[in-house]
Order: C-alpha cells, then structure tokens, then sequence
C-alpha cells in the first residue's frame, strides 16, 4: 500500500545495511562470549542481553528455552553456531505475513495514532516528506485538536514541505477535522491524505472512542478509508509497549507500527512482543530528528542491533 | 495482561505450608517469580538482579507467622524493600536563593516535559508562590505556542523569545526578568534531547553554568525501558540532577524505571504526573508506586478513581438509604450508573489485589461487562417508578409486562425481585449490626 514509500526507503536501507555488514555479525559475537563452550553463564549472558533490549521476560525467557532445546537436540556445543540460531530465530520472530491489497481508488488514507509524546507529529512530517518527494499530492489533516501547539507544528511542517494542511481551531471536534480534509483531499485530487491524531493513553475509554469516531467519518468520505492506521510506537518504551499496541490493535485496528526514536540507545525490543502476540508487522523506524530519518524496518538489521548490545557485557558482571 | 505476582507466589508456595522457617529452595523459587514481576514492570535487569540478592538475604530463615502464608510474608519482605529503596515520601523543592528558585527541566523528547513545565508553575501558585515560565525549547516546532498556550490557560506569566534566539539567551534572560519582576521561582521549559547528542548535552550543561539552577528536575516518561537507567545517568554526569518528575502514571504503566533510576542515581522522585490536563503536579507516594511495580494491584488509585467517577451526593445518599434499609430499585439504578462510571467493572476488579486472574477470566467478563448486567438493568428500567420504590406490588401482570419490556422472561423478573429482597434483607440485618449468614452473597445478581 505504501509502496512508493517503500521503494525509497529501500535505498537508504540498502546504504545501512552494507554499513552493517561490513562491521559484520561474526565479529560481534566474537565480543559477546569469551570462550566458546557453553556453560550456564552463556545462557545467562543471552537472557540479559535480550531483557535489557526491553524484549520482556516473557519472550525472553521462551527464546532461551527454545533454542536450549534445539542445541540439545542438534547436538550443537559452540557458542557461535549457537548465537547463529538465536539470530536466525529472532529474525524470523519478526516477520509477519502482510496482505498488501492495492488500493483502486485514491486518495489514499493513512492515520497515524499513539499514545502522548512517542512522536506521531514528527513521524507524520516524515512520511509526507517521503511521498512528496515521491512526486505524490500529500494533504495533511490536523487531527490533534487537543494539544496545545499541536495545530501549529502540524501547520510548520505543511509550510516547509509546501503540502498543504487541512485545520480547525484548537479544542474543536477531530471528527470535523477529518471530514473536511477527506472532502479536500477529494476536491484537490490528493494520492495521501495523511490525518494527525491527539496523543491518548491506551487506557483511556472515551479517547480510544473518539479515534473510533474519526475512522468512522474517514471511512464514509472515503470507501475503504482508513487505509492504514499506524501506531506509533517508542522505541524506548518498556513492556508497557505491548498493552499499548495491544488496546490499539483491538480498538481500532492497527495496520502497522512505527518504532520510533531509535537512533538512541534502546534497542526497541517489545516490537518482538508486538509482532508475535498480535500479528501486526513494524513498517518503519524512525531513525533520528531529521526529516529524512524514517527507514523501512529490516529484522535483519534490527536484530543485529539488538546483539550488539552485548558488547563487553561480560566485563560489567 | 500479567498474571499478579501474589498469585504467582501461592503458586510457587503451595508445597510448604506446615514448615516452621522459610527455606532456601522455597525462596529462591519465590525470587524467580519477584524477579519475573521486576522485569515485567521495566525494572532495570541489573537492578532487579541485586535487588533480589538483598531480598533473599532478608528472607532466608524468617520465622513463618501463624496466621500469615509464607507467600504472603515475602511478598511483604518485598514490598517494604521496594519501598524503602523508592525513598522518602515527600522530597520538597530546594529553597530558593536570594528569594529567586532556578528549576531547569530536562529530558528525552516526548517525556512531558512542556506539560509538567506548566503543572509545576500551576502548584507553585497554588501555593501561594509567583512562577515565570521560560520557553527555551526552540527546537521543537510550536514547542513556545505550546507553553504560551498552557500559560495563558493557569494564568502564569511566561518569558519567550524568537526561535532565532537560543536557549542559553533565553535561559539568561528569564533569569533576568524572575529576579527584577518580584517572582519566586523561574521554570524554564529546554527542548528534548537524546543523551548520544553530544552538541545538544553540551548545550545543556552550558544553560546549567549559565543560570546555576537550584533545581535540574529530569522529566521521566514511566513507560520507559530498560535504558532509563543510562539515559538519566549520562544526563546526571553532563548536569547534576537534584530530582525526578514521573510522567503519564495515569496509564497502566507499571512504572519499574522509577526504581531504577533511584537505585542507580539515588535521585529522589520529586512528583507524579497524570494527564495532559493542567492540573497541579502530584506528591509522591513510594508504597503505592511499590505495589504497583509488583502488580499487586492499586487499591489507593481504585479508591481515588472511583471518588472521582462516583457523584459525591448520589454516593452520600445511597449509603445513608442503605444503612436505613430504604434501599429500592431506583437507588439500585443509580448505583449501577455509578459503578458504571469507573469503568468496565472487569477492569475495576483487575485493580483489587489477587482479583487479577479472576478479572480476567472470560466467565467473570461475560458476568461483569456481559449481557447479564444489560438484562438485570432492562428488566429494572422496564418497571414503572413506584413498582421501583415497592417491588411488592408486582403481581403476575405487571411481571408479564415487565418480562416483555425488557424482553427477559417472567422468571427472571422474579429471581431478580427474590434476589432484591434477600439484599435488602442483608442491608436491614447489616444496619441493625447482625450479620446474617447467607451464602453466595456476593454473587447477587451477578447469576453465579
């Protein structure tokens, strides 16, 4: 659905993950253990390297049993080709499988969604960036009628994209907002109209309620609309990550994550959770402050990330 | 989501009850679980990890009490540990010098820093005090509108330049204005920045040397991850920080980086934060916050929601209808409204300490949130106002009329008035001080 997007972005995929290679994976392994026979303190260094990549205990504690089984039943006794199929099973954890139906008729409808402060306006700015740098009509809905401020940094990034943004004042009724933006987005014949939401804690009844109302009103402007519901994700969110996207997933049917703000040390690790327990797919990672900073997510690369981790963990114990 | 780790604990205690002293084996099986509920909650592994050791020490050879379940006393021994290590109740802001109090916020973007920002001016003032809020986040597009915006709406004066400006000026300058202006204390708003940003760190701890800020309170978001502990320690080193403020608690977040932070850095969390509401910031409870790092439920936060949600007269004159024994199907209504307002009642039992697994049972959703309450509640709202108030005048036609309004069938109408009469029974009994014994009672109207 967001193949434009996509087909960019695999460029600067493709630039990080030669950079990746290159520092390759053995290496880092190389640093993880210091011999190569495995005792309980391997199992122990591989547990902490997953909990402190925020994975849970829950899935960091299956993973260590799982793969205890397989080196047991394939006789494997190097710590090496060990971590080999700790990342060939972690990388599979990841993948989901997506139906990608073309959409027939644009404009194409994307929301984005989250809980306060895990960067949904910012990453709005990049994904409009993307596409209209793709040749593509984007239109913008400022649908974060609550936030003081909210309006005016959504109207900053339509000016300097030159994308035009549809707004009501602050404190009026999202629903509106979104109906005239999707009658705009009509009107101007727009390929993306991308609807900013309110920041809104999961457990919040009436405000999951209200986002419900806005898909709502999408959907009877615009057939098949939404088309994408993002949930934007922090990557420095703990286990308390899950439950977002879990309320998320089933409140108003989340088609994909966003893990942003990984270009800090947090490795993101609930995406592991996310894609397991609900099935939904990270699509993209927000690298950085820079408008530029969005990449496709890759597992591969992710994973690797996440292994890194354990560089001089041994030391530290 | 998480099973309670009182459950947890039962479980792993079932085998020795009868043994005179807490054995080894028991609690190291014990602490697996602990530690479990440490990780689930976002506590730092090395943190729980010591965190453990400590407690198993304290654990070992305790004398099982009588009436107390050894599951129970360790997950006492845990708690009181927790909070100990969760510090002091209230910490106070530092006094101010020279009559001025400098309180530089800091932290990673999308903390809730402008908003606490705001909520810190709002106490002040509240108070008694005269804030200045200062915008020096001129990074963040909109970041000044949003602080003008807050500060117009609590009626606080703030201090704002150009975003051409940069924020050691605006820093400086806020200073400037807080001391010749006759206010007591200068909050001054700095944009978000990740600790790898070496330029953005620096231009922190320049702002620090600048203004030499009483206060450098670290705004935590509570959802935060194992790196908590990094994040505020790199901060810590680049700027002396001197407290925490604990953001969006009004989540179901379990709050575990609080922990440790403090056992890291030993900073004290200062205050809480709950909602983007401006409401003033919040004292700091360490005991509710332990409980609530174990998943041992919130009872404190139940009882505080539910003050909110409930209407203080219609509660106020419930309970005195009850005590009288005057309690009819009207008053029924309302308390069903009532309780509604908390929310799903399923959710409300989760918060109740070991109600977690039963709350989460489907049988007890169904009952809770289900049709089954729909159906008591039409079967009530199809009766006329003085069958309400005297439910003895329902005779087999009214009870007809009643089933077919709320589509039910004539006998649930009479299990229900049969359970209303044995409740009001209750309350008369409850009332005259002599409790009956009558079985299954609280499963009234529940039909389980």
């Amino acid at each position: 659905m967001l193949k434009h997007l996509k087909s960019k972005l695999a460029e600067k995929r493709l630039r990080e993950s030669v950079a990746s290679s290159r520092n390759s994976f053995g290496s880092k392994l190389a640093a993880i253990f210091s011999r190569s026979a495995i005792s309980n303190q391997e199992w122990e260094q591989i547990e902490e390297l997953l909990l402190q990549g925020d994975t849970g205990p829950q899935f960091a504690f299956e993973i260590v049993d799982q793969l205890q089984n397989k080196v047991d039943k394939l006789g494997i006794n190097d710590a090496t080709a060990m971590l080999e199929e700790l990342r060939a099973e972690l990388i599979s954890s990841l993948e989901v499988s997506q139906d990608s139906s073309p959409i027939t008729e644009l404009p194409c409808v994307i929301m984005v969604v989250g809980v306060n402060g895990s960067g949904k306006t910012t990453t709005l700015a990049k994904l409009a960036h993307s596409l209209a740098s793709n040749g593509k009509v984007v239109m913008l809905a400022a649908g974060d009628t609550f936030r003081a401020g909210a309006i005016e940094q959504i109207q900053y990034w339509g000016n300097q994209l030159s994308v035009r943004v549809i707004a009501h004042q602050q404190g009026s009724d999202p629903g509106a907002v979104a109906y005239d933006a999707a009658t705009a987005a009509i009107a101007h014949k727009a390929d993306f109209l991308i609807v900013d939401t309110a920041g809104r804690l999961h457990t919040n009844s009436n405000l999951m309620a209200e986002l419900d109302k806005v898909s709502r009103v999408l959907n009877r402007c615009i057939e098949g609309a939404p088309h994408e519901v993002l949930l934007v994700l922090d990557g420095m969110s703990g286990q308390n990550g899950l439950a977002q996207a879990e309320k998320f997933c089933n409140e108003i049917g989340t088609t994909g994550v966003i893990l942003t703000k990984l270009d800090g040390s947090a490795k993101g690790g609930v995406a592991f959770g996310v894609v397991r327990q609900l099935k939904v797919p990270i699509k993209f990672v927000g690298t950085g402050e820079g408008i530029d900073d969005l990449a496709t997510f890759d597992p591969i690369i992710f994973v690797d990330a996440l292994l890194e981790h354990s560089r001089g963990q041994g030391k530290q114990n | 989501m998480f099973e309670r780790l009182s459950e947890r604990l039962d479980a792993a205690f079932k085998q020795m009850t009868g043994r005179g002293k807490i054995r080894e084996d028991d609690v190291d099986e014990a602490m697996r679980e602990v530690r479990r509920a440490l990780l689930e909650a976002d506590v730092n592994f090395k943190v729980a990890r010591d965190f453990i050791n400590s407690v198993r020490e304290r654990a070992l050879g305790r004398d099982v009490i009588d009436s107390v379940s050894p599951s129970q006393q360790v997950v006492k021994i845990v708690n009181d540990e927790l909070t100990n290590l969760l510090g002091e109740e209230t910490v106070p802001l530092e006094s101010p010098t020279d009559g001025l109090r400098i309180i530089l916020m800091v932290g990673l973007q999308g903390s809730g820093k402008t908003t606490s920002s705001a909520k810190l001016a709002l106490m002040l003032k509240n108070r008694g005090e005269k804030p200045l809020l200062a915008a020096a986040d001129l990074k963040r597009p909109a970041a000044i509108r949003q602080l003008q915006t807050l500060s117009e709406q609590i009626g606080i004066d703030i201090h704002y330049e150009s975003t051409d400006s940069t924020p050691e000026h605006v820093a400086r300058n806020a200073v400037d204005k807080a001391r010749h202006g006759a206010y007591n204390s200068v909050i001054i708003d700095t944009a978000g920045r990740i600790q790898l940003d070496e330029d953005l760190m620096i231009e922190i701890g320049r702002i620090g040397k600048l203004v030499s800020p009483n206060e450098v309170l670290f705004v935590a978001d509570a959802m935060t991850g194992q790196e908590a502990v990094n994040v505020v320690s790199s901060f810590h080193e680049q700027l002396p920080l001197t407290g925490l403020i604990l953001t969006k608690l009004d989540g179901d977040a379990r709050g575990g980086a609080a922990l440790s932070i403090r056992s890291v850095t030993g900073l004290p969390v200062k205050f809480i934060a709950q909602g983007e509401k401006i409401e003033p910031l919040e004292v700091f409870h360490p005991d509710r916050l332990a409980s609530r790092i174990l998943g041992m439920g919130d009872v404190v936060t139940l009882v505080e929601q539910a003050q909110e949600a409930m209407d203080q007269d219609v509660t106020e004159r419930l309970e005195e209808r009850m005590r009288k024994a005057t309690f009819d199907l009207n008053d029924f209504l309302d308390q069903m409204e009532q309780v509604r307002k908390m929310g799903p009642l399923s959710q409300v039992l989760g918060m109740l300490p070991g109600m977690g697994k039963l709350a989460a049972s489907s049988d007890v959703k169904d009952a809770l949130d289900g049709d089954h309450m729909r159906r008591v509640e039409a079967i009530v709202l199809s009766m006329t106002p003085s069958e309400r108030s005297q439910p003895a005048i329902i005779d087999g036609s009214r009870r007809r009329r009643i089933a077919q309004g709320s589509g039910t069938e004539p006998k649930d109408v009479n299990q229900l008035l049969n359970q209303f009469k044995q409740m009001q029974k209750m309350m008369k009994a409850l009332s005259s001080g002599k409790m009956p014994n009558i079985p299954g009672m609280g499963g009234q109207f529940m039909g389980k």
